[in-house]
């Protein structure tokens, strides 16, 4: 198959589902970030302390 | 038509970041050792007999000196584990290698079963630390300042078919299918070009196509070749060129799409050689490419992106498995496979329940939008290491898993299953169930061998040199009726020396 082949192989079939296809995208996008600002409330309360001193320290040997 | 392996056994090593909080004289071969040395689950605390093992060994055919690095792999810290894994200290990590595996979807649950292993051994361990004190473990592969460690896949395949074959064919095959293995990083390391964020933790690190070298000057094939198995038959694809993954979905696909490939190229079927101009550079440029929409240049002049690459890749490995009539392993693979690709195409950011990369995108693009912060804001970096810590509470992709917030594979209950004991259909059935039962009496162990003390003159060593032997079906009724290791011995029948 060629690329051009695979590309319409993959393409949307009608202009009118892919507007569909972008508005369920945007919905989902939308629901993502309700749950995200949620999520970072809970992160908050478990993130080590100090950032910056953690980040700092933490230095491992090469491995392998 | 090569003399196909009837089927890939496969397996994962990792090394895991390690730090005490707070301990000023912190040394972390001290700290692995004491990690190593605390978890109390099924064991034996044994020697790893080297005796068969050569990573000097070249799979291109010709020798090599052994790297100093070898010898600080000392084995004097050393656990195998009752589901058949290999637990120790590896130059200054914690290492965890799995037990051979017969198909995809074990071998990720025994990578996730050593996240687990890690995390009961910090909870000993911890008890032996000064009040302020704390370890943290993570399941990472780079410190952010130029430090890298492994997360290694490993691929028995047949010693017959030309290695040349795989360097042609993988080579196209890794570079582009970090699009769906990176586990996500913020910035860039090894002087690299600048980058906000990348979708893996190793690319900055490769700089050879095709080498012997673990730590420094990585290949993206690597030609370590240490069968663990018959090596007229076998050579082992010691696969460094990936990211220890924390979403089982992706250890899953990564693993079931890399399997299956090689089955495709061990086959022959794989039409064309999808051959980059520059591969190096083309593995760097992928990872730092979160549009994924950057294209690639061909050795031929042409131009595809990794997304393209992967499609073609799945189409003719998809043909291969249908034809093949192997769909019981790789059917599943191939729908997960197609379904990633169709959704990376469609928008990043539909694949954040199911890959690392893009979870940890999702997140710090949250904390960009609500705090305001800069890429290289110290709270990014920290969240981009803690997202790997395996503390079931603290880790941040432990988290968002408890919370549905990653698609899963596996319950809980499987993974301590899979903790506890070996898979069925490998040599590991024998390893994992010896180590339970008759732990005391092992002296040695090795992938390929174990040695058993059974208070005789000599010690009886059992040879194990076909990994898909010794799985529950030819010694399951012998390890059942077998009371004492003795016993065990004499229903084997002669392997001593």
């Amino acid at each position: 198959m060629t690329e051009r082949e695979r590309k319409e192989s993959h393409s949307r079939e009608s202009e009118a589902e892919e507007a569909a296809d972008e508005i369920v995208a945007e919905e989902q996008g939308e629901a993502l970030t309700e749950r995200i600002d949620d999520i970072l409330d809970e992160i908050d309360t478990v993130l080590e302390e100090n950032a910056e001193e953690f980040v700092k320290n933490y230095v491992q040997k090469g491995g392998e | 038509m090569t003399d196909a392996v009837p089927q890939i056994v496969l397996g994962t090593e990792t090394e895991f970041g390690i730090t005490v909080l707070n301990q000023t004289d912190f040394n972390p071969v001290a700290a692995a050792s004491t990690l190593v040395n605390s978890y109390a689950g099924q064991r034996a605390r044994i020697k790893w007999s080297f005796d068969e093992e050569s990573p000097g060994r070249d799979a291109r055919g010709f020798g090599f000196d052994l790297t100093p690095s070898f010898d600080m792999e000392s084995g004097l810290v050393n656990v195998v584990l009752g589901n058949g894994a290999r637990f120790y200290v590896d130059h200054a990590h914690p290492e965890y290698s799995s037990p051979e595996c017969a198909d995809p979807l074990e071998a990720a649950l025994y990578d996730k079963a050593g996240e687990r292993v890690l995390a009961r051994a910090v909870r000993n361990a911890q008890q032996l630390l000064p009040e302020g004190q704390r370890f943290v473990i993570h399941k990472n592969n780079s410190d952010g300042k130029g430090n890298s460690y492994g997360a290694h896949e490993n691929y028995l395949i047949s010693r017959a078919m030309p290695f040349g074959q795989v360097v042609e064919h993988m080579t196209g095959f890794f570079a582009t299918r970090q699009i769906f293995t990176g586990s996500g990083k913020v910035g860039s390391e090894n002087g690299r070009p600048e980058v906000d964020f990348q979708l893996t933790q190793r690319a900055d690190f490769f700089e050879e196509e095709v080498g012997l070298e673990t730590t420094l000057k990585r290949p993206i094939i690597n030609t370590r070749d240490e069968p663990h198995a018959d090596p007229a038959k076998y050579r082992r694809l010691h696969v460094i060129i990936g990211d220890a993954n924390l979403s089982e979905f992706q250890t899953y696909l990564k693993l079931g799409a890399t399997a299956a490939m090689l089955e495709a190229v061990e086959a022959e079927a794989i039409p064309e050689s999808l051959i980059m101009a520059d591969p190096v550079r083309s593995v760097w440029q992928v990872s730092h490419d979160t549009s994924l929409a950057r294209p690639i240049e061909m050795e031929n002049g042409r131009t595809m992106t990794a997304l393209e690459a992967q499609w073609q890749y799945l189409e003719w490995v998809a043909k291969y498995v249908s034809e093949a009539d192997n769909g019981v392993i790789y059917g599943d693979v191939m729908r997960v496979w197609e379904e990633i690709l169709a959704d990376l195409e469609q928008d990043p950011m539909l694949v954040a329940d199911r890959l690392d990369w893009a979870a940890k995108l999702r997140l710090f693009k949250g904390y960009r939008a609500r705090d305001g912060l800069e890429w290289d804001a110290p709270k990014l970096r920290l969240l981009d290491l803690q997202y790997h810590d395996v503390d079931p509470d603290r880790g941040l992709y432990n988290r968002l898993a408890a919370g549905g917030r990653m698609q899963r594979l596996f319950s809980d209950e499987q993974i301590d299953g899979a903790v506890r004991r070996p898979p069925e259909g490998t040599r590991a059935y024998f390893r994992g169930m010896c180590v339970s039962r008759f732990g005391e009496s092992l002296v040695a162990a090795n992938w390929d061998s174990l040695v058993f003390d059974i208070g005789e003159e000599s010690l009886r060593r059992v040879p194990m040199m076909e990994p898909l032997r010794g799985g529950k079906d030819r010694v399951g009724e012998l390890l059942d009726r077998a009371d004492t290791p003795a016993e065990l011995l004499r229903a084997l029948g002669g392997d001593n020396d």
